[in-house]
């Protein structure tokens, strides 16, 4: 084969990395302009940044608690997605009865839903049927971790299987003889051996949690309002405030690349579906 | 042997969320399926009128019209994130200067929330203030208008989606391409084979498995996207881009037919799951041949 030119490779995808760069970077423009520039001729590079959407964003003690309770949400929801699904795979792994192959297939068809539909269903049954005494779930950080499973458990349970099952039966079974308890070698054997790849759902399912918007949107109202939702308050009958929109975003940007640049290496090797490692 | 009671109990917790925060959900919107409701009314009563939505579907053009958007959608943006995906892919396999700082940049789209990515692609392209149109007439002459045009409003959500979505197709690829056996490779350089010979007989079916679990994942969400779209064009102009999440949320929301959005949304999903079925069913088979 021939060699190619290091030059040329690297003026690749430096292009392909403008592309992939500059609507986010069109956003951080956008967050720096007054409100009244954003109608003139746009410019590429700014010149003098404004920097009061920030400030005003900063500065707004609701949009602040938006974000604790969009932490809280999406963190506690990837813990617990993460963890049932591991039991879950664990399960379907290490067990054999009948039906196992139609209940992994049915837990993925709970991602299928179209969202505006369901809405209303589990506005109603948040309110009216799971509740005990005057406590419902509506507007509730629980309540809201509890209905992001819908979608992000079967994500968790596909992106788990495919590690717990390359994981050899003989560990475990050695471990039984060794007179260990199923608890223990779940949590001691397995678990550690899984890390990689629960690193991996543990962050994607975070991100999905973070981003979501059209639920959150209709079942918090004020208690558990997160920073997607946020966005939408500056939608106004006067005209949309980008600006401030613009900077939320990018709020709402920092933390996710956060957790993302933390598990670069390893998400690689977690992303299979189930499709590669038979 | 351990016994099934305690792979029960580990699948107990999933069951139940999955159960009042899934299935309940869908059975009521199967009853509401065969009613006219609409919630948000003065005298909200559900009446009953059997299959009467079912009927309609099949003679409602706009229903029809935005599974027709969707299929189009799908054939346009799942395809080329594929093929883009596959090059820059097989592209990141070899080494070269600064590798793994240009594939977290290739990755950082996967991380924006619909909503915003939604947004921002609306302000680059809205006439009079995108920056997308400015240069385009600019430079070339040419006028763009989501606003007013269909096909530069479906090419822009194409152009975003693939954008957006890319990554994911990449990084899924690379975790085929990494685990792939080197043996036949090197046999197939012995015996000769070009570059085209060796992709179509050697590469393409060993990560075809890949390739079907990656469709799937695109083409389910695909087919409920409600933010993205709602957020840069709002299914418009006319309804060149109302695809099916987006059809039922306008049914729903500003039309407020609650009992004919539902059973829109029956239909939708019972198809989406009837292609993913096959699809895993097609990504399971050879899977099985090769253990047996």
């Amino acid at each position: 084969m021939k060699k190619r030119n290091p030059f040329l490779t690297t003026l690749f995808w430096v292009f392909i990395s403008l592309l992939t760069l500059f609507p986010i970077y069109w956003l951080f423009v956008i967050s720096v302009k007054p409100a009244v520039q954003l109608f003139s001729t746009p410019d590429l590079i700014v010149n003098n940044p404004f920097w009061g959407n920030y400030t005003e964003v900063l500065g707004n003690r609701l949009l602040r608690s938006y974000m604790i309770n969009s932490l809280v949400i999406s963190t506690g929801n990837a813990v617990l997605c993460t963890v049932l699904g591991f039991f879950t795979c664990y399960a379907l792994s290490r067990f054999q009865f009948r039906g196992k192959e139609s209940i992994f297939f049915w837990t993925i068809t709970n991602r299928m839903a179209p969202p505006a539909v369901f809405l209303l269903p589990l506005f109603l049954l948040m309110t009216q049927v799971y509740r005990i005494g005057d406590f419902t779930l509506l507007d509730t950080r629980i309540g809201m971790i509890l209905v992001y499973c819908t979608f992000n458990l079967p994500f968790a349970i596909w992106t788990l299987r495919p590690t717990i099952d390359a994981i050899p039966r003989e560990l475990d079974e050695a471990a039984y003889v060794d007179g260990a308890s199923p608890w223990k070698v779940i949590t001691e054997i397995v678990f550690p051996l899984c890390r990689p790849g629960l690193a991996v759902t543990l962050i994607l399912t975070w991100v999905f949690a973070w981003n979501e918007y059209l639920l959150a949107a209709t079942l918090t109202n004020f208690e558990a309002r997160t920073l997607t939702t946020g966005l939408s308050e500056y939608v106004t009958t006067t005209g949309t405030e980008w600006g401030i929109m613009a900077s939320i975003s990018v709020f709402t940007l920092i933390p996710a690349l956060i957790v993302f640049g933390l598990v670069q290496k390893h998400i690689v090797a977690g992303l299979t579906f189930g499709a590669v490692k038979g | 042997m351990q016994s099934n009671k305690l792979g029960w109990i580990l699948l107990a917790p999933t069951l139940v969320i999955l159960f009042f925060f899934g299935v309940l959900p869908f059975l009521y919107v199967v009853f509401v399926s065969f009613h006219q409701w609409n919630p948000f009314a003065a005298s909200p009563e559900m009446i009953f009128n059997g299959a009467e939505n079912f009927r309609r579907i099949v003679f409602d053009d706009a229903f029809l019209n935005s599974l027709g958007v969707t299929v189009m959608f799908v054939i346009f943006a799942v395809l080329s994130e594929l093929v883009i995906g596959y090059l820059l892919a097989q592209a990141f396999m070899k080494e070269f200067p600064g590798k793994s700082i240009f594939r977290t940049i290739h990755t950082l789209p996967l991380i924006m929330a619909p909503i915003i990515v939604g947004s921002v692609w609306k302000l680059m392209t809205t006439p009079s203030i995108g920056i997308i149109p400015h240069y385009l007439d600019e430079w070339f002459g040419i006028t763009m208008n989501i606003g007013t045009s269909a096909p530069a409003a479906f090419m822009t959500i194409v152009i975003m989606d693939i954008w957006h979505w890319t990554p994911l197709v990449t990084l899924t690829l690379i975790a085929a391409l990494v685990s792939l056996p080197r043996d036949p490779f090197e046999q197939a350089q012995i015996d000769g084979a070009n570059k085209a010979q060796t992709f179509w007989h050697i590469t393409l079916p060993m990560i075809t498995p890949a390739l079907v679990a990656t469709v799937f994942i695109r083409l389910m969400d695909a087919l409920r996207t409600v933010d993205e779209v709602w957020m840069l064009t709002g299914g418009g102009p006319g309804s060149s881009t109302r695809f099916l999440g987006v059809h039922i949320f306008k049914e729903v929301f500003p039309k407020t037919n609650y009992g004919y959005g539902s059973t829109i949304s029956v239909i939708v999903l019972y198809l989406t799951i009837v292609v993913c079925w096959l699809l895993y069913v097609s990504m399971l088979a050879p899977r099985k041949n090769r253990k047996g």
